[in-house]
């Protein structure tokens, strides 16, 4: 166990905790910020996708002790009233069917967009390769993400 | 407007409405899933609710809030149901909240999810909850105004009475007319007049998914809630033998480590009561985190079982015996035992004329085999559970499809009463058929119990993935007879698999082929299976319509048109015996592919296929367009008709089969789970493929056919006809046929 100091959504928490628990767990189980989903524990499916200093990274991946200093955003940090382009935009094209790989398609969309504002289909293809939807919401999340394009 | 006798007997909603007013929500909630959907914060705030029936209660302030019954796993039923209660009562979609409903086998009936079946299943009782509530409403006002009821109409949760130019909202006659008695008859709108049915209306649960609220089973939790995971066979034909678990009991937050027995041997199975592995390692702890930490350090020993039988009570049917064959399987042997099994003695299903005959004479046979292998369901959310089991009752909270029945397996093997039960039905990180078969719940229920605290039970991805249930793997062999005129004289189908045959006998083509043979068999295996989107659908529907267009071919006839000249014989004079298809309907829905996709006009350098299909009482055509770049397909664009009736809520109509056919594409490409020495050779996505945004259609158009059918099926009946739509496609790019799921053009 180890003490650590982490940023998460603008606010400090400390923790006690063995030092080679995945972010996601701490996040799921230690801080009850659950957005952040479990898919597969190998960084293969996205559903826990978080912003690390504003990269989206896989969070099942992460040891806590990996942190460090690096602000840590979750899907119940990406905005306050739930309004950043991203989630506008998703719920514009009423992307979710299930809805349980969401929070990490937008988590990569919403860095995408931080990183490239006028992304091709390409571009979109690449940053949303990581990020599985068995309900088959593929060509939803393309078009919503043209829509934040346009309006962020 | 149609009136229409309530099934609901004044009994049943007189009792109905007692439950609901003495307390309905029984247990708090402890996730957002059972909280209302609303965003409608601009409205004062309900003082007082009025119960009207189990569906629905009005608000002083107008509001309406809608209970809906059935469990949402993607297929939008918490907003499509609810929506036609509202339509009926005839409220402004803007003040309706919706709540999702506890399970309650006496205010709901089939609060299930499967074989598309919700809105069918649901659309009277929803529509009368709706109907009943307003002739309430309109009762109240007649005799508060003292004029006749059939004077008073309502207009979007307002009242009126034309002559006295009278008028007040829902809101304000909530309670005199929540305390009338419930009308023996009521009128129901006609389909004309709908405005929320048919229309498109968001997900009400969009703000909170987008926002990461928590909504699914798995996020579940509760003060003093330990964390559980099992330990299963690593493969299929082996049980446990021994456990050390000397290691694991001292490592950081590991409260207890046990066997959990999921069903004692005498167990009486219902359909559902489908259990891979008998017995299972639990381990327990405080943290996700430290008990999978414990569960890779465990020590356990499995042995081989001998072959046993199995009683199950299949849905809706008789008793019967399943064999479960000892040994360790591996998928190269599946493929010989199919391709033995195929030419034994077969199950003759149906026959019609002399096919024997037609075959003897037939100036061109035509023979081709299809394969397909097993698939995982591969839900998004792992298996999981929460349970709280004291010696009185059983909390349980969860992503689950057939809790109705679930709860009587819970209650039989806790050794609690039924009522004793409470299941709480959370929202389904995806179902497709996997979250009906519910060991994982009855193993939660168990280790909770040994416990005696609150627990929630996580699958990881890896115990998800090598758990059975899967789709099934299935071979069939399509022999066509055509006679010197290049007509279609005989067809023959013989159809098995492992352990269950996808053969649906009474479906096109038979009833279009004057002689006509289908046969089954199958093979027995200890790798368990289950429903899997579309059952057996899946598979034979790209069988049949891959067949199709290759007898299409050899007659030399547009695919489209040698399909509807078999439905047009089909309706003009059909062959035999309860076909199981409206052919009219059938033809509908290729027509409208044909027209929508412009058939015949083939943009340059890209190459099209055409599939239709029937099941889950709807229809759908599709016709998709692709181009092969190094050997890889690229779909550009879908064309899909969709004849399902009426269709509640367009746009998440289009959404969810939108997404079965992305779902069917990724399968068909990418879908396989083998077995080596009965071990799964697939753990997790770094093994099991599935399809990613790059690979899914460029462009998908989906077309409904207008009627007034009441609707029909949905969330399955897109996904049959994609795989050979595709296979379709993809022969007209390469030139080659493919006959083996999954598709590889290498
Ligand atoms: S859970 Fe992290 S990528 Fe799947
Ligand atoms: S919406 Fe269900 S997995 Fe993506």
């Amino acid at each position: 166990m180890a003490n650590f100091n982490l940023k998460i959504n603008g606010k400090n928490h400390q923790l006690d905790v063995d030092p080679a628990t995945p972010v996601l767990w701490v996040l799921r189980d230690h801080l009850h910020l659950v957005g952040t989903k479990y898919g597969c524990g190998i960084a293969q499916c996205g559903a826990c996708t978080i912003h690390l200093d504003g990269v989206a990274m896989r969070s099942c991946i992460i040891p806590v002790s990996a942190v460090r200093d690096q602000a840590i955003t979750t899907i119940e940090g990406l905005s306050e009233q739930g309004d950043h382009p991203v989630q506008q935009a998703w719920l514009e094209h009423d992307v979710p069917q299930c809805g349980y790989c969401q929070a990490g398609q937008i988590m990569s969309a919403a860095a995408l967009l931080s990183d490239n504002t006028k992304p091709s289909d390409e571009d979109i293809d690449m940053a949303m390769h990581g990020n599985i939807c068995r309900c088959g919401t593929y060509t939803r999340i393309k078009a919503a993400i043209k829509t934040a394009a346009k309006v962020g | 407007m149609p009136s229409v006798k309530t099934s609901f007997n004044r009994r049943s909603f007189l009792k109905t409405t007692a439950i609901a007013g003495g307390g309905m929500m029984l247990n708090f909630c402890w996730f957002t899933a059972c909280e209302s959907s609303s965003d409608k914060d601009a409205a004062p705030p309900a003082k007082a609710w009025f119960d009207f029936n189990g569906y629905l209660k009005i608000g002083d302030n107008g509001q309406v809030t809608i209970m809906s019954p059935n469990p949402e796993g993607g297929q939008n039923v918490k907003t499509s149901m609810p929506m036609i209660v509202a339509e009926e009562l005839d409220v402004d979609w803007k003040d309706v909240i919706v709540e999702q409903a506890p399970l309650n086998t006496e205010l709901y009936s089939r609060q299930f999810i499967g074989g598309s079946q919700a809105i069918r299943h649901g659309w009277n009782g929803l529509r009368m909850a709706g109907a009943t509530a307003r002739q309430m409403l309109r009762e109240a006002a007649a005799q508060t105004w003292q004029v006749p009821v059939v004077e008073v109409t309502t207009r979007a949760g307002v009242l009126h009475h034309q002559a006295s130019g009278q008028s007040t909202s829902y809101g304000e006659m909530a309670a005199a007319a929540a305390k009338l008695p419930i009308p023996e008859e009521v009128q129901m709108k006609e389909v004309k007049a709908f405005n929320i049915i048919g229309s498109s209306q968001k997900n009400v649960d969009g703000k909170k998914i987008v926002t990461g609220q928590p909504l699914f089973g798995i996020d579940t939790r509760q003060e003093g809630m330990l964390i559980a995971m099992i330990v299963h066979p690593p493969a299929f034909g082996v049980k446990l033998k021994s456990v050390d678990d000397t290691a694991v009991r001292a490592m950081p937050g590991i409260q207890d480590v046990f066997t959990v027995k999921v069903l004692e041997d005498d167990f009486e199975r219902q359909h559902f009561d489908t259990c891979t592995f008998l017995e299972v390692v639990a381990i327990v702890g405080n943290t996700t985190w430290e008990v999978m930490n414990a569960k890779k350090a465990i020590t356990i020993e499995w042995e081989p079982f001998a072959a046993y039988t199995e009683e199950r009570t299949p849905y809706g049917s008789e008793k019967q015996t399943f064999t479960i064959p000892a040994g360790l399987e591996n998928s190269a042997d599946h493929l010989a035992r199919m391709v033995e099994s195929a030419a034994l003695p077969r199950q003759v299903v149906r026959k019609d004329g002399d096919p024997e005959a037609a075959f003897k004479n037939a100036a061109k046979i035509i023979e081709r085999t299809y394969t397909a292998p097993f698939l995982a369901h591969n839900c998004m959310e792992p298996m999981n559970f929460f349970a709280h089991v004291t010696a009185e009752k059983a909390e349980l909270i969860g992503p689950l499809q057939k809790a109705e029945l679930t709860e009587k397996t819970l209650s039989a093997r806790l050794g609690l009463p039924v009522e004793a039960i409470n299941i709480q039905l959370a929202r389904l990180g995806g179902g497709y058929g996997r979250r009906s078969y519910a060991h994982w719940v009855v193993e939660a229920a168990l280790i909770s119990q040994k416990m005696n605290a609150p627990v929630k039970l996580i699958y990881t991805r890896e115990d998800d993935m090598t758990g059975g249930i899967y789709r099934p793997a299935y071979q069939a062999t399509y022999r066509a007879a055509i006679d010197a005129d290049n007509n279609l004289t005989g067809l023959h189908i013989n159809a098995g698999g492992i352990p269950e045959s996808p053969l649906y006998a009474n479906r096109f083509p038979a009833g279009a082929v004057d002689n006509y043979l289908a046969e089954s068999w199958i093979v027995n295996s200890n790798i368990t299976i289950g429903s899997f989107r579309a059952p057996r659908s899946n598979f034979i529907a790209c069988a049949e319509q891959s067949f199709l267009d290759e007898v299409a071919e050899a007659v030399g006839t547009d695919p489209i048109d040698f399909r509807l000249a078999l439905l047009q014989r089909a309706k003009d004079k059909p062959v035999g015996e309860n076909n199981d298809y409206d052919a009219e309907r059938y033809a509908g829905v290729l027509e409208l592919v044909r027209d929508q996709s412009d058939w015949g006009n083939t943009p340059a350098n890209t190459h099209r296929g055409v599939a239709a299909y029937y099941c889950h009482n709807s229809y759908s055509a599709q016709v998709l367009e692709v181009k092969v770049e190094d050997n890889k397909p690229i779909v550009e664009r879908v064309s899909c008709a969709i004849d399902c009736g009426i269709v509640i809520n367009l746009d998440a109509a289009i959404n969810l089969s939108e997404g079965a056919i992305v779902d069917g594409i990724g399968n068909a490409l990418y879908g396989e789970l083998t077995f080596k020495d009965g071990v799964p050779e697939k753990n997790n996505f770094h093994q099991y493929r599935m399809i990613r945004m790059s690979e899914a259609p460029k462009k998908i158009a989906i077309h409904f056919v207008q009627n007034d059918i009441d609707p029909t099926g949905l969330g399955e009946p897109a996904f049959p006809p994609v795989f050979g739509a595709l296979a379709n496609a993809m022969y007209q790019a390469t030139g080659k046929r493919l006959y083996d799921q999954p598709f590889n053009l290498d």
